[in-house]
């Protein structure tokens, strides 16, 4: 649930998704759920001859499972801060045994 | 709780654009959905492309129920700009079209499968198990 709360904060910022069929969607992150499915508005296919599908396209639902990477804009990122919350969800866990599912 | 579905609610009843799994580009209406992104598609053209030879074409397929871990993305298709196709791609007939997306296919597998043999000497798994995705 983490890096569901991470994205969360990342909502309104520009951020660019590359799908693991290499598709690279520009666009302004809209909202985020559990699963980080992604919704982006205003979007911009870089490389759009390649891909005419999405000439049309202002606004896209994009499946967490096909994400490859999500790029974000560096200084909008407090990487101290993650690292240590990363740290504390790892030993909030540490006590209770693998749940198995 | 289901944070999925309120994504998907404001796409509801609108036209959308579908690419599924197998690269295939569905046109529809919305008309139902769930929290796994399965939906329902309404009035569904499918359209072919050849990356190649710069053609398209469309086929009518009508009602398409459409499990949700085979859906890549679904986009709203703004209705000022409905039916724009970049510069280059020309309408063509779907017969003629079918037979060249077919031989794309088979070379856009091969070439995959050249990749992920290339990336596994270095230590790469591949991510999209092999398969050709466009």
């Amino acid at each position: 649930m983490l890096f569901y709360s991470f994205f969360k904060t990342q909502i309104g910022n520009e951020v660019e998704v590359e799908l693991k069929n290499d598709i690279r969607i520009k666009g302004t992150l809209k909202s985020i759920d559990q699963y980080l499915n992604v919704k982006l508005d205003d979007i911009q296919v870089t490389n759009e001859d390649k891909y005419p599908h999405l000439s049309a396209v202002t606004s896209t639902f994009i499946r967490g499972s096909t994400v490859r990477y999500i790029h974000l804009n560096a200084s909008t990122v407090d990487t101290a801060l993650l690292q240590d919350a990363t740290r504390r969800e790892h030993h909030a866990n540490m006590g209770k045994a693998p749940s198995g599912s | 709780m289901f944070t999925t579905a309120a994504q998907l609610l404001d796409m509801t009843d609108k036209k959308i654009v579908v690419v599924l799994r197998d690269g295939r580009k569905l046109i529809g209406v919305l008309r139902s959905w769930d929290q796994f992104a399965n939906i329902v598609l309404q009035d569904t053209i499918e359209r072919l492309f050849s990356y190649e030879k710069k053609l398209y074409a469309d086929i009518e397929r009508g009602v398409f129920l459409v499990r949700g871990e085979n859906v890549l993305l679904l986009g709203e298709i703004d209705l000022d700009r409905d039916d724009y196709i970049p510069e280059p791609y020309k309408l063509t007939n779907q017969r003629e079209l079918h037979k060249i997306c077919k031989e794309e296919t088979i070379q856009r597998k091969k070439r995959e499968v050249r990749r992920a043999r290339k990336l596994r000497k270095f230590g790469f798994e591949g991510d999209n198990g092999g398969e050709g995705l466009v």
